[in-house]
Formats: C-alpha cells, sequence, structure tokens
C-alpha cells in the first residue's frame, strides 16, 4: 500500500472508533467498547502483507484488526448497537467480533486465549500446506497469561506458521506494564521459546510492515512462529467508561502528537495534505453511509435468542 | 441507621478484616493502586499499605495458587477475580487444589481462601463476561459458595468467608454495586449456611438468590395486588445449601417456585428442586417449578439478553399458573 491508501485505512479505523464513542455517548450502543486509538498503524501494517487466506485474530480490543480485515463497517455498527447483523447477530458486540468470511476469527475477551487458538489455526494451515499463516494480535499485559506461554511454546516445538504480535501500549487497565514484568523488552521472551523476537515502533506504519513481512514471510516458508513486539500509545480510556485518572499530565497529549494519522500529516507537504483531506472527507461519507445502513437493520427477534447453540 | 451500598458494604468488609487480622491480605489485579475494575478495594491499599492490599499481573493461575500457597502457611488471602467469568482460567487451581487439599491431607491443614468474582447479566457485557458461575463449582466437594443478595448479606457474608477455614467463593453481582439500603450502624458478620425469609407469605415459597431475589420481592409484590401472599426465600449460601428452612417454607405454603440467572442444567435450582421433591413430597401441592435462562450462552444485545434473564413476569406467570390448580 502507498501512503494516502495506508492513511486512509487507518484513519477508516480511527474515525469508525471515533463515531462509535459518540454513539455510546448518545446511548445507541449498550455495552462497553474498547477502543483502539492510536493503535491503528498495527492492525493496518499487519494486515497489509496478509492474504485472503491467512487467519487473523484479535482482542476486544480490535475493531481496528476486523476493519483491517475488510469486515463490513455497517455489519461492525449494527452488530454493536445489538442488531441482527450479518456476523453475529447481535450474540457478540465490541468484544466478541468474528467474521468467518474475511478469515477473521475473531476478537477474544478473554485475556490471552486467542493465543492457543490462533496456534490452532496455524496447524491447520501447515497441514494443508498452502502457505497461510496464523497472525494473533495480544496486549502487552496478556503476556502474564498461562495460556501465551503454552501457546508460544506449541507453536515453536512444532514449528506453526504463526506470527503473535503483541501490541505494548504500556498499559494492561489501569497498571504499566514496567510494574508487571521485570524484562525490559517483552520480546525478549522470543528467546526463552526459540523463536525471532522484534520489537517496532507500533505508530510507524511502514515500520509495523516490514516487520510483519519477515516475520509472515518466515511463517509461510515452513520456519515457524515469531513474536512481533509493536510500541504503541492509547490516545483514550482501557473502555467507553475510563476517567484514566491513572494516566500522568500531559501523556495523552503527548502520545497526539506521535500517533499514527499525526506523524503522517506532519511529514505531509501542501500537496499531501491535501490528499488527505479529501481522504478524510470521504471517509466521513464512508462512516455516515455505515451508520445509515445499520440503522436500517432491525433488532434480533428475542424468540431467536436459542439458536445457534449446536451445530 | 446508615446509608450504604453493595459495593460499600463489601469493600467495608474487606477493611474491616483487613483490620482484625494481620495475616489477611487482598491480591486481584487492579486491585491496589487503581481500586479495582469495579472500585470494590478503593481506598484500601493506601490505608493498608501496598504488603497487604496488592496488585498482580493478570495471571489468574498464579493469583489463586499463590493464595493457596500462602493459606498453607499461615495468611487469610482474599483473591479477586474481576469477571466471575475468568474463573475458567484458574479453574484447575479452584477445583483441583484449592478444593481438595484439606481432605486429601486428611485435615492437616486447612486452606482458609476467599476468592471474589463478580457474577451477572444484564448490561450488556456479553457471553464471557456476564455469567453467574456459581454452578460451575456445586459439583467440586470441598467448597463454599456465597452469593449476597443485599447489602447487609454482602457486608456479614464477606466477613464470615474470610474468617471461615475452609476455601469460600464470594460471589457478587454486578449490577448490584449500586443498589443502596439502610443498614445498622454496626455491621456484624453472618454466618455461612443460613437462608433469609425476606418476605413472608403462605401460599407460595419463591427461592431465588442475587438479582433474581430482587426480581422475586418485585413478583411478590405484583402477586400481593392480586391477593397472594409468596415467601420469598434467599438462600445466601450455596453451599452449604440452607435446605431446612426451604422445607419448613414448603411444608407451610405446600408450593416452590425456584428462580436463578443461569441455565438450569446442572444447577443449584435443579438440585434444590429434587430435594424438594423427595423430601418434601408429601406438603408439594403442585410440581416444583424452576425458573432459569435457556440452554444457552448470554448473548449481547438488549433484545436477546433482556429475553434470556427470568423476569419479574416470568415468575408472576409460573405462580398464577399453579394458583389456578
Ligand atoms: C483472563 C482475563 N483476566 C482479566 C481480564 C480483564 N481485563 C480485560 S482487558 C485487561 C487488560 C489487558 O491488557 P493488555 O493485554 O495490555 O491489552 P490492552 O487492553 O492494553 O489492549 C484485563 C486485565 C480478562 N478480560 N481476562
Ligand atoms: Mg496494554
Amino acid at each position: 500500500m502507498d501512503l494516502p491508501d495506508t492513511y486512509r485505512a487507518m484513519a477508516r479505523i480511527r474515525r469508525f472508533e471515533e463515531r462509535l464513542m459518540a454513539l455510546k455517548e448518545s446511548g445507541e450502543i449498550p455495552g462497553s467498547i474498547h477502543l483502539c486509538n492510536g493503535q491503528e498503524a498495527i492492525p493496518v501494517g499487519a494486515c497489509g502483507v496478509l492474504r485472503e487466506d491467512d487467519y487473523v485474530s484479535a482482542t476486544y480490543r480490535g475493531h481496528g484488526w476486523a476493519i483491517a480485515r475488510g469486515v463490513g463497517l455497517a455489519a461492525l455498527f449494527a452488530e454493536m448497537m445489538g442488531r441482527d447483523s450479518p456476523i453475529s447477530g447481535g450474540r457478540a458486540a465490541s468484544p466478541y467480533l468474528s467474521d468467518a468470511s474475511r478469515n477473521f476469527i475473531g476478537e477474544n475477551s478473554i485475556v490471552g486465549a486467542g493465543v492457543p487458538i490462533a496456534a490452532g489455526a496455524a496447524l491447520t494451515a501447515k497441514h494443508r500446506g498452502h502457505g497461510a499463516v496464523s497472525v494473533v494480535s495480544i496486549g502487552d499485559g496478556a503476556m502474564n497469561q498461562g495460556n501465551v506461554h503454552e501457546a508460544l511454546n506449541l507453536a515453536a516445538v512444532l514449528d506453526l506458521p504463526m506470527v503473535l504480535v503483541v501490541e505494548n501500549n504500556v498499559y494492561s487497565e489501569m497498571s504499566r506494564i514496567e510494574d508487571m514484568v521485570r524484562v525490559h523488552r517483552l520480546s525478549e521472551r522470543a528467546a526463552g521459546y526459540g523463536i525471532p523476537g522484534t520489537v517496532v515502533d507500533g505508530n510507524d506504519v511502514d515500520a509495523v510492515t516490514a516487520a510483519m513481512a519477515q516475520a509472515v514471510g518466515r511463517a509461510r516458508e515452513g520456519s515457524g512462529p515469531s513474536l512481533v513486539e509493536a510500541m504503541t500509545e492509547r490516545l483514550v480510556g482501557h473502555y467507553s467508561g475510563d476517567a484514566q485518572q491513572y494516566r500522568p499530565a500531559g501523556e495523552v497529549a503527548a502520545a497526539k502528537e506521535r500517533e499514527p494519522l499525526a506523524r503522517i500529516r506532519q511529514a505531509a507537504d501542501a500537496e499531501l495534505t491535501a490528499r488527505l483531506d479529501t481522504i478524510e472527507a470521504e471517509i466521513a461519507a464512508e462512516i455516515d453511509a455505515a451508520v445509515t445502513a445499520a440503522r436500517a437493520i432491525p433488532f434480533p427477534d428475542p424468540a431467536t435468542v436459542t439458536e445457534h447453540v449446536h451445530a | 441507621m446508615s446509608v450504604l451500598t453493595y459495593r460499600e458494604a463489601i469493600k467495608q468488609a474487606q477493611a474491616d478484616a483487613l483490620a482484625a487480622d494481620p495475616t489477611v491480605f487482598l491480591l486481584g489485579e487492579d486491585i491496589a493502586a487503581a481500586g479495582g475494575a469495579f472500585k470494590v478495594t478503593d481506598g484500601l491499599m493506601d490505608a493498608f499499605g501496598s504488603d497487604r492490599v496488592m496488585d498482580t499481573p493478570i495471571s489468574e493461575q498464579a493469583i489463586i495458587g499463590a493464595a493457596i500457597g500462602a493459606a498453607l502457611k499461615g495468611a487469610r488471602p482474599v483473591a479477586e477475580l474481576m469477571f466471575a467469568d475468568f474463573a475458567g482460567v484458574c479453574f484447575d487451581q479452584i477445583a483441583n487444589q484449592l478444593a481438595k487439599y484439606r481432605y486429601m491431607t486428611a485435615g492437616q491443614v486447612s486452606v482458609p481462601v476467599t476468592i471474589r468474582l463478580a457474577n451477572g447479566a444484564g448490561q450488556g457485557f456479553g457471553s464471557q463476561h456476564s455469567q453467574s458461575v456459581e454452578n460451575w463449582f456445586l459439583n467440586v466437594p470441598g467448597l463454599k459458595i456465597v452469593a449476597p443478595g443485599s447489602v447487609e448479606d454482602a457486608y456479614g457474608l464477606l466477613r464470615s468467608s474470610i474468617a471461615d477455614d475452609d476455601p469460600v467463593l464470594f460471589f457478587e453481582h454486578k449490577a448490584m454495586y449500586n443498589v443502596k439500603a439502610d443498614v445498622p450502624p454496626e455491621l456484624v458478620p453472618i454466618p455461612l449456611g443460613r437462608a433469609h425469609v425476606v418476605r413472608s407469605g403462605d401460599d407460595v415459597t419463591i427461592v431465588a438468590s442475587q438479582a433474581m431475589r430482587r426480581r422475586a420481592e418485585e413478583a411478590a409484590d405484583k402477586l400481593s395486588a392480586q391477593g397472594i401472599a409468596a415467601e420469598v426465600i434467599d438462600p445466601r449460601t450455596i453451599l452449604p445449601f440452607d435446605y431446612e428452612s426451604v422445607a419448613a417454607s414448603v411444608t407451610r405454603t405446600n408450593r416452590l417456585v425456584v428462580v436463578q440467572e443461569s441455565s438450569a442444567a446442572g444447577s443449584w435450582g435443579a438440585t434444590l428442586v429434587a430435594r424438594m421433591a423427595a423430601e418434601c413430597f408429601e406438603s408439594l401441592d403442585l410440581a416444583p417449578v424452576l425458573i432459569s435462562a435457556p440452554d444457552t450462552p448470554v448473548p449481547y444485545a438488549g433484545a436477546l439478553e433482556a429475553a434470556w434473564i427470568p423476569g419479574v413476569d416470568d415468575i408472576c406467570t409460573a405462580v398464577l399458573a399453579m394458583d389456578r390448580y
């Protein structure tokens, strides 16, 4: 993807999240939401190097992954509005999104639980032998889950085509990662599994793309899993109701200078700026249309509550 | 009298336990510096220090395992698991370790661990954050299970849970944290294993806990307008269950309705119904009724979640149907 396209992909996520928060505030989204404002370069960079037949898994903070994977915006809005959306019919909402048609295995609201599942998808990919790769994103705090440790070792010993992306936004809920681990870099842990581990600037979409291209390429050619730690910052609270008193004064303001969209804007000349403005206007129209389409989808019929428990 | 919320009562019980017993300490994710995801431990770290109110990594297996080990060597840990659903992550530590240690050592050692967990649907948290999971543990002898349904009970039962020498799973209902009530200025421990007759009546016995107890009380109000006097019993402790109190009531009312915020299969409600059918068969005019959620995960969408949770109308309808006999 060239610059205007990556900008568009990231802006689509940002404006989606901003609209979602507005809908939450106006009462149209019943449940709590975990937004990824500031972290957009990671799913965009990662999904940019993926094939249609690759598998993607994320956490509750995974709207960006769903969008970067091509899940329809109207379906996402409708799902979170508790409507009978074409993806999960109102059963999933913000933290359990999935779309089998996009090979989006989905989000997970149990911290770390997606990693062994992604390893299993990688196992299928390996058995099929078509070179598909399973990419799974977790947060920094999730590195302290037993699940993640077991899955990484399993993936390592089976040489599975899996890439673990650790989105290090330096907080897990209200705790700072430096208080929760005694390593400087989470990627140092990769050595403990005998797999490659790298750190990238997760706010730089090109750096993410390069690191992911290498890790995904390695997995695709059968050389096994890797860990990519992407350093980033949340521009918003852990969830929609988070007042963030635990964040030092000025932290969010400083982060706004470094976030992926601002960065592109800062380096843009007048001509590029004009193109980006046009893209923003197009995105705004796309989001408006998606919200309108979502609102046209009815709420689910309560009588269907017992559907989909078993095959 | 003073006014207290369910949340404040639980916090107060922990504060009083910390003050009363130097071996008590709290551990969990974001419970100390941040005061808890549900703010149930707010201020306790400042009051008691970070050695007694500790933040942990997101590592439920280590939290419960460490609580067990600390308890084996003389501490009285209170571990918070935040959403009760996360008990799934550390199921082994609870079911195979915590519950069995005393038995396997033939009573050489007790394991006085209290685990606090936030139960409950109704707030659009979806399938992995809305369950009431006390039933997962019914089949694990060695545990005690507590589920307070009022502000006073929350305080009194938590004090008793922490003081108890056995492992206790203490379920809080997250939709009740803001519930307020007048309570006596001096709150006291309430013994485990005793049900509470919340409201007396001679026509039908309704047994329900936590959010369902509140709905049962509402249903009882509506039914009384139609001339039906319902007795509402809150079991308060799910294990050991106070069958005697329910039996005594059923012997008088001859009708039993049990309401629970979970599926029927393998539940305390199902066990209670089976037990009363066997033990109070002669007293019962009609087959007991179990009102529970459908056998599905808790859905997100408001329209589906509302259909999933048993409602006041479901309770009234069941009682009125019985009344036609
Ligand atoms: C097993 C489990 N424990 C605890 C939680 C509660 N919880 C939800 S998000 C979160 C923080 C996760 O932090 P991190 O992994 O850094 O991801 P981030 O939210 O920053 O994206 C916690 C503790 C959970 N959902 N699942
Ligand atoms: Mg984080």
